[in-house]
């Protein structure tokens, strides 16, 4: 209806925008695309050439190819990578469990509604946006061995007081359940919008049948949340395995011998920033985004079966 | 309503109203914790038997205020959180649009990737290719590398967002003889911006708190506020009083911004985790 009007006033630009319009698909879609793979897939590729040389120093040095050196040495080095590796792992496994356990059963207290639902959905917000380093701040005040308020309380209680993070062999568990109360409202809020969506029909049924509370959650709700459960679960997996602020903010990358919350990502960046040891790094994080690639890649398939 | 009451027995309501009110008492004691201690003078901190009972002062407010860098830090992180998430929602709501009409949703597998990938891998490389270009410590690395979260971040809320407006709106207002991008502006964005409300706030949240970019992109002049608060601490004695002041400062604002924005933040906080 526009032919003749649009083609009195043709301006120089009509061409462009007529081929933007074309290939709208295209235009749109690749800033944002091209944008993050300059941003992530060539630094990839950068680190994995940097993990076969020797660089270390100042980068403008020149360094050697030296293959699959850096690999090795650290695959052999039993003293720190290998406890990272044993650390990263156990603080993951711990913490995600109990986030999961506490967040299922709280989501399914909160499942309907009822006076308060909401006071406590916003409650839950607060260490969700609260900012990590003031929350490890926080931590560590609240652990502080001599003014500490966590010292108070066993001492409400005649528990004698704890080191909590400032003695090494309870600094990674007290740490875990830092990671414990930012992150179970997390879990909690999945689950709560996965429960929106499920019919009531077969727990009343199974109510009916008689079965008890604990049957009707185990082999009706369960079952059918189970997509929504290995989507939080994975969520929280990469989440915990990546933990930087916490343990960076409360014990650094501990200098000298205390390397107990040494995880894979904060050996990664004492090896980067503090030695730099940039070829060694490099292996490093590889070997790290490796392991953290198989974890995604089981609870996806886990995830994909659930769905059928 | 009905059904929901009677499968409820009064054993279950006691049970719920006790186990919250404990879990509640969890979530908030530390931030109430965080919150007194900044109200605190040192000796007060220091003193068991003032746990409650103390003469509240602002002094450690005065005292985090009173450094000119303080303020400097803030206007930084709000620079730089402002900066990266009108950038991020340049790109990518269109993006989002773009692969969620023409079906390239599965070729969005880089945005879990970037979800995935520790950010400790991209650093160095980040650090030299800035270095190189002259970007370590100016505002420009830091909205960059602010940007790589917040991007695939939007792109994600919003394939969900858009997948709720139907195309046959758009072909309506096309065959009403609006161009493509008057249909897009007139119709579906008025429609999105709840969405786009959503992935601002959580873009902007993630990148007021990131610390680890920060820490080592920024230069004196563009630190924010975490690696500011982050660098309180490492002297003999740390100033707790103002150091619990300088953490309620900084987190204050995205405590107001979940309370005002609650049904957006919870909406992008479960965005994709449910469908996916």
């Amino acid at each position: 209806m526009s032919t003749a009007l649009t083609s009195r006033r043709r301006a120089p630009w009509q061409g462009f925008s007529d081929w933007a319009n074309r290939h709208r698909k295209w235009v749109l879609a690749t800033p944002a695309i091209v944008f993050v793979i300059a941003l992530m897939v060539l630094p990839l590729l950068y680190t994995v050439v940097l993990s076969f040389t020797d660089a270390e120093g100042s980068i403008q040095r020149a360094f050697d190819f030296v293959w699959f050196e850096n690999y090795l040495s650290i695959l052999s080095d039993t003293e720190r990578f290998w406890p990272a590796v044993w650390r990263t792992a156990i603080f993951t496994a711990v913490a995600v469990a109990l986030e999961m356990t506490i967040g299922t059963a709280v989501a399914l207290l909160l499942r309907r509604p009822f006076l308060g639902r909401g006071v406590i959905r916003v409650i839950m917000l607060l260490p969700l946006v609260a900012t990590p380093v003031a929350v490890a701040m926080m931590w560590l005040l609240i652990f502080e061995p001599t003014v500490g308020f966590a010292n108070q309380l066993l001492g409400w209680l005649g528990i004698p007081a704890q080191g909590w993070i400032s003695d090494p062999s309870t600094a990674l568990p007290t740490l875990m359940l830092v990671d414990v109360w930012q992150w179970t409202p997390m879990v909690i809020l999945i689950l709560l919008a996965g429960l929106v969506g499920l019919p009531e029909e077969q727990q009343e049924a199974a109510r009916i049948d008689g079965a008890s509370s604990w049957q009707r959650f185990w082999h009706v709700t369960l079952p059918m949340l189970k997509t929504t459960v290995i989507a939080a679960l994975l969520l929280r997996s990469i989440d915990a395995m990546k933990t930087f602020d916490l343990l960076y903010v409360t014990k650094g990358t501990g200098g000298g011998s205390a390397h107990e919350v040494e995880t894979l990502n904060i050996y990664a960046y004492a090896l980067s920033f503090d030695y730099n040891e940039y070829g060694m790094a490099a292996a490093l994080v590889l070997l790290y985004f490796l392991l953290i690639v198989i974890v995604l890649a089981v609870l996806t398939v886990r995830r994909k079966e659930a769905q059928r | 309503m009905k059904t929901a009451t009677s499968i409820e027995s009064r054993g279950f309501v006691r049970f719920r109203t006790v186990f919250l009110i404990v879990f509640g008492l969890i979530c908030l004691a530390p931030i109430a914790w965080m919150l007194l201690a900044s109200f605190k003078t040192n000796i007060d901190i220091y003193d068991p038997s003032s746990t409650f009972s103390f003469s509240p002062t602002l002094k450690n407010y005065v005292s985090v205020f009173a450094q000119a860098d303080f303020l400097q830090f803030f206007i930084n992180s709000l620079v730089i959180g402002v900066g990266s998430t009108a950038l991020s929602l340049l790109i990518g709501v269109p993006a989002a649009y773009s692969m969620q009409r023409f079906g390239m949703v599965k070729s969005s597998g880089m945005i879990l990737l970037s979800r995935v990938i520790p950010h400790v891998t991209l650093l160095v490389p980040w650090y030299f290719i800035f270095a190189s270009m002259r970007m370590v410590g100016g505002y420009s690395s830091l909205i960059i590398s602010h940007m790589f979260i917040a991007v695939p971040l939007i792109v994600w809320v919003m394939i969900g967002v858009f997948e709720g407006v139907p195309e046959e709106l758009e072909e309506a207002a096309r065959v009403d003889g609006l161009t493509h991008i008057g249909a897009f502006r007139r119709i579906v964005v008025p429609l999105v911006v709840p969405g786009i409300a959503t992935s601002s706030i959580l873009s902007f949240i993630f990148s007021w708190n990131n610390f680890v970019f920060a820490l080592v992109l920024s230069g004196n002049d563009t630190r924010t506020l975490p690696v500011a608060i982050f660098n309180f601490i490492g002297y003999a004695s740390i100033d707790w009083g103002a150091l619990m002041a300088a953490c309620v400062s900084i987190t204050a604002p995205m405590i107001v911004m979940a309370l005002l924005g609650q049904k957006y933040v919870v909406a992008g906080m479960t965005a994709g985790a449910v469908k996916g």
